[in-house]
């Protein structure tokens, strides 16, 4: 039985779609009850009760609004590019979803333990741009185009800076692996031996760039209301549009999940002596996740202007000069080699 | 048939496809994406040949960053495509004429091609199966033609900077903003607060 999993071509192919589906569904369903969670602290901060009527607490809001979505008539405009029109969604939520396939839940409990899966992440995330950019086109109309000119400038603009700023880490690290991201930052000393400490500048500043990069408040002037309707998103109804939403939520967890890699230890326990586990990696993505939700409740949104001028001329600037410092500071083993982690969590 | 040769063909199918569909497709914005569909296939076949890196960077360089600028431009250019094909029925036979010489050239460089014997060892050698490629290629960028990579960027950095200067024009009708002091602006002095007596007024 175990043979025909490992040796026999149908039994791999079986094999990691069984995989594949035991990251899916428990990411779909827990995307149901993060939107719910969004919207509920969104409330909170608006002194709003926000959704309570379906279920207990409002608790199946999303799965109603699921099912309301795909009954709906799919409209398409008249003057749309048919396919690229039913491609973008498609490819939003596709792209969205394949990034999680090198994230590690727990030492071990990876799909594709590959050795360059940072970069892998970040091919995908700058392939996203594609979904914005072929709905608004295919639209065949003024406000979504012009939302999608708009978000492809500001994805690509900050690309750049999230690029950089994982430079900082790779060079601490000495690998693209993420699992070996995550066994650099295991010192023994729990919470204050993460990458945060070290790159501490730099988890607020990827941070910013992550809420750019996914469309997020302040940064959602793709689909800024007051001037754009809903950017790429107008024409969309039904289930293309649930598509791109999950595809744009399915990609925000995936930043808190970066986040959480990246500086926060991933599946490390913050405290000394706990064991570690995938029970602590959820819960840090969580934690982002409420702070995502909370930007978004909290900060008026940005101008474009605005946002352009920050990431280019203050992100851009500042992670590459953090790249310089910290190359240097693992170079010549500064405070006993906190920044070279080479030979650690082999 | 192995699995990674299912994958191959998968591959090599989409590469093929990509190619012959930019070149055929009447819509410029259409062949953009299938130009991108050759480039991320491009990047399979590369894994396949255990170039993760290059893959990756593949998809990072040309998909997620010259691609976009591609479509970004095409979209927005207005194109009469009745007077495009007129233009292409126009050049075909000078096209045709270029295409033939490059084949018979490619034919004339391969099909007389004639090597000393054991050429084989003077080849580059292989790379090391322990090394990661990552780091085999770091170690050859940054270590044995450090100063050639380095030039390479210099000249790059010279281009930017050649482009830059011929397209920045100062204009002094346009009214600019001034960030800083925006942003150093005293509250106080920008606006006042004032208690407004209900059903009076200022």
């Amino acid at each position: 039985m175990v043979q025909f999993f490992t040796e026999n071509p149908l039994g791999i192919v079986l094999l990691i779609l069984g995989q594949c589906l035991l990251i899916l569904v428990p990411l779909l369903v827990a995307l149901a009850f993060l939107l719910y969670a969004d919207r509920k602290v969104w409330a909170a901060v608006q002194l709003r009760r926000g959704p309570n009527v379906v279920g207990t607490f409002g608790l199946l809001q999303s799965f109603a609004d699921f099912l309301k979505y795909i009954v709906k008539e799919v409209v398409v405009p008249a003057g749309a590019d048919r396919t690229v029109f039913f491609l973008a969604p498609l490819i939003s939520f596709v792209l969205a979803v394949i990034a999680w396939a090198v994230i590690p839940f727990d030492y071990g409990w990876v799909l594709a333990d590959i050795n360059v899966a940072i970069l892998y992440v970040f091919a995908i995330s700058s392939l996203e741009v594609y979904g914005v950019i072929m709905g608004g086109w295919a639209s065949n109309s003024k406000y979504p185009f012009l939302g999608s000119l708009r978000s492809a400038a500001q994805m690509i603009s900050y690309e750049v800076s999230i690029g950089l700023i994982i430079v900082g880490v790779i060079i601490s690290t000495g690998s693209l692996n993420l699992s070996r991201i995550v066994l650099a930052q295991d010192t023994g000393l729990g919470l204050l031996g993460w990458y945060w400490v070290p790159h501490f500048p730099m988890l607020f500043l990827f941070f910013i760039s992550a809420l750019a990069e996914t469309n997020r408040p302040p940064f959602d002037l793709p689909e800024a209301e007051s001037e754009l309707v809903a950017g790429y998103q107008v024409e969309y109804s039904s289930t293309p549009f649930l598509l791109f939403m999950i595809g744009e939520y399915v990609a925000m967890v995936l930043m808190c999940a970066l986040v959480s890699l990246l500086f926060l230890g991933g599946w490390l326990s913050p405290i000394p002596g706990l064991p570690h586990g995938v029970l602590w990696f959820i819960l840090k993505i969580l934690f982002c996740f409420f702070i995502f939700a909370m930007v978004k409740a909290i900060v008026p949104r940005f101008r474009y202007d605005q946002l352009m001028r920050l990431g280019w001329k203050v992100f851009l600037p500042m992670s590459l000069a953090w790249v310089v410092i910290v190359a240097f500071l693992a170079k010549f083993e500064v405070l006993g080699g906190l920044w070279a982690r080479w030979t650690w969590g082999i | 048939m192995t699995v990674a040769a299912v994958v191959f063909y998968l591959f090599a199918i989409a590469v093929l496809l990509g190619g012959l569909m930019t070149v055929l497709a009447r819509n410029p914005v259409h062949s953009v994406l299938w130009l991108i569909l050759a480039f991320i296939s491009s990047a399979g076949l590369f894994i396949l040949m255990g170039a993760e890196f290059l893959a990756m960077l593949l998809m990072i360089v040309y998909v997620g960053a010259v691609a976009v600028l591609f479509l970004f431009v095409v979209m927005m250019l207005d194109i009469d495509f009745a007077a495009l094909k007129a233009e292409m029925a126009r050049y075909l036979p000078l096209a045709l004429l270029i295409g033939v010489i490059i084949l018979m050239q490619l034919a004339l460089a391969f099909g007389v091609w004639s090597t000393a014997e054991g050429f084989e060892e003077q080849l580059a050698a292989p790379a090391d199966p322990a090394i990661e490629n990552t780091t085999a290629l770091g170690l050859l960028l940054y270590d044995r033609y450090f100063l050639l990579f380095q030039l390479a960027g210099l000249i790059l950095l010279v281009a930017m900077i050649g482009a830059i200067v011929l397209t920045l024009r100062h204009r002094a009708d346009v009214k600019r903003q001034d960030p800083i002091a925006q942003m150093m602006r005293d509250p106080k002095a920008a606006m006042e607060l004032r208690d407004v007596k209900s059903g009076q007024g200022l």
